[in-house]
């Protein structure tokens, strides 16, 4: 710091926190982009990885049975119950036009193109990414993840590569999944509550939600699998400070895939509507 | 020393100066470990042995000065190219670092799976001599959640050999053991050394082990080495920085400040 000497002293305090101020947004910045450098240099990395030898099937159907086949019970029931409360709701809003019968139509587009996916994102980031940071986490403080390396084998392509590939795979099938027990949840809803035919309710499902608004849904999946599994990876590598350092990266590994998956959404559908 | 001269140097690091987060910790250390030796790096916690040691396996990088390994310059060399230096140095970590989600007989047959195309049974006979050499014979199928503290760093050494290394680093080996168990840890290192041939790099701060296994022995403090000698040469030293850690000064082995650094990637 080499500020002039000021003439009068309360202008140099004054002088002396803004620079301080400064000093530390701009430390802030730097450490983001930092960060982004590193999260794109991980996935070069991941990338490099899938094309060495010893390519990790294995690990990788595990991984797809870990993430995939062990969250099917959570994203069902979020989807049952959301397509119920989603009749629930849109029935009652409906009937104020006299358009209770094609509760169908709303839920069912509002599942395919963008609560099926979402829901199924946000389940699946909290319980995977989770899953991902704690275990690669604790693997980090205790050495383990050294300890790979220094047997001359890749961390990346023994961790990050097969949960990659697993939960961006894994959550097209689990939003699938989400998207028909939904509809079917909305149809008993509207069956049990308003008396509308299950089968009316189908045809109404059917007429209204087409191939291209269910594609759009699922295609988005697919890079939100792959945000929750770098973002739980990327944040796994960057644990220190022992348990309570791996406790810190699982949370923010969450947080980080949460906010993610919802602000890509957007524009992934922004993307959609401009294509 | 004369002999000593003539004798093949394994590893040598040379002005190796290191820093986290503006901390430095290496500030450039010289050394060169001889073929078959047994060299102890000594120094209090916090003082930079283990991330000293790191460096000879490129583990981690130096921010300026070079290491040489087998005689090859690693400093700049990529992950992948420091396979052959993995297959041929092996590294005992501090916690041992044992996968926890894989048996005894997985960890120890990790690096032959990795590297080796070997029928099974080949790497079970291999396994089981690994882990009879470090004394654990019939423990392949726990997990190492439910082995004791020095079991698990005897596994940690069984799977350190498995490759049949010419270098073994030691982290720590003896920390957080029973003295019965140091004992152990102490013959083991000493056994793999004379039967074997390994040349063995052991960082620790405990004197008993370091005099007990001990060819050489360099002090480490504040980042440079401040003595080097034979064992012999170092326990008679009266040279103010070894005497004060040997004889427990309190100055000399109290954490260096800041010294406590995570050196993730």
């Amino acid at each position: 710091m080499s500020v002039e000497p000021s003439m009068h002293p309360s202008n140099a305090g004054s002088e002396a926190t803004v620079h301080a101020r400064v000093t530390v947004f701009g430390a802030w910045i730097l450490e983001r982009v930092d960060a982004c450098g590193q999260f794109a240099l991980l996935w070069l990395w991941t990338l490099r990885a899938a094309t060495r030898p010893h390519f990790p099937v294995l690990e990788t159907a595990r991984q797809m049975e870990a993430i995939g086949a062990r969250s099917t019970t959570i994203v069902l029931i979020t989807a049952l119950f959301t397509g119920m409360v989603l009749a629930l709701q849109t029935g009652i809003a409906l009937a104020r036009f006299g358009a209770k019968p094609y509760v169908g139509s709303v839920v069912g587009l509002s599942l395919a193109r963008e609560l099926g996916p979402v829901l199924t994102a946000l389940m699946v980031g909290g319980r995977v990414g989770a899953g991902i940071t704690a275990e690669i986490g604790a693997m980090q403080v205790t050495e383990q993840v050294d300890a790979i390396r220094s047997m001359g084998a890749d961390p990346i392509q023994k961790l990050v590569l097969p949960r990659v590939i697993a939960a961006t795979l894994a959550l097209p099938l689990l939003t699938v999944m989400a998207d028909v027990l939904g509809v079917m949840g909305g149809m008993f809803l509207s069956w049990a509550q308003f008396g509308i035919d299950p089968n009316f309710y189908l045809q109404t499902v059917f007429n209204t939600v087409t191939v291209n608004d269910f594609a759009s849904g699922i295609v988005k999946t697919f890079v939100f699998g792959w945000i929750i599994a770098m973002v739980g990876c990327f944040s796994a590598f960057r644990t220190t400070g022992g348990t309570v350092g791996v406790g810190r990266a699982t949370t923010r590994a969450v947080v980080t895939a949460s906010i993610a998956v919802l602000v890509s959404d957007f524009f992934l559908t922004q993307l959609q509507v401009i294509l | 020393m004369s002999e000593a001269a003539a004798r093949e140097v394994v590893i040598e690091l040379q002005d190796v100066r290191r820093s986290f987060g503006g901390h430095a910790v290496l500030r450039g250390v010289n050394l060169e470990i001889l073929a078959g030796e047994t060299f102890t790096i000594l120094g209090g916690s916090g003082s930079g042995k283990s991330v000293c040691l790191k460096h000879m396996i490129g583990l981690l990088k130096p921010d300026s000065g070079r290491v040489r390994v087998f005689g090859q310059d690693i400093t700049r060399l990529p992950e992948h190219r420091l396979v052959p230096i993995r297959q041929a140095v092996s590294m005992v970590f501090q916690s041992a670092a044992l996968f926890d989600s894989l048996s005894v007989y997985e960890n120890v047959a990790y690096p032959l799976r990795e590297h080796m195309r070997w029928p099974e049974a080949r790497i079970a006979a291999r396994v089981r001599a690994c882990l009879s050499a470090v004394g654990m014979e019939g423990v392949e199928s726990m997990m190492p959640a439910e082995l004791s503290g020095g079991m698990r760093k005897r596994v940690g050494v069984a799977r350190g050999i498995a490759l049949e290394p010419r270098v073994i680093l030691y982290d720590e080996p003896t920390t957080g053991l029973d003295p019965a168990n140091q004992q152990r840890v102490g013959d083991l290192i000493r056994s793999l050394q004379q039967t074997l041939r390994i040349t063995s790099v052991v960082v620790t701060h405990e004197l008993d082990l370091c005099f007990s296994v001990s060819d050489r022995v360099a002090l480490l403090k504040s980042g440079r080495i401040a003595a080097i000698g034979t064992a012999e040469a170092m326990r008679a030293s009266d040279q103010v920085d070894v005497r004060a850690f040997l004889d427990g000064v309190r100055d000399s082995i109290e954490d260096e400040p800041g010294g406590r650094v995570s050196h993730g990637r």
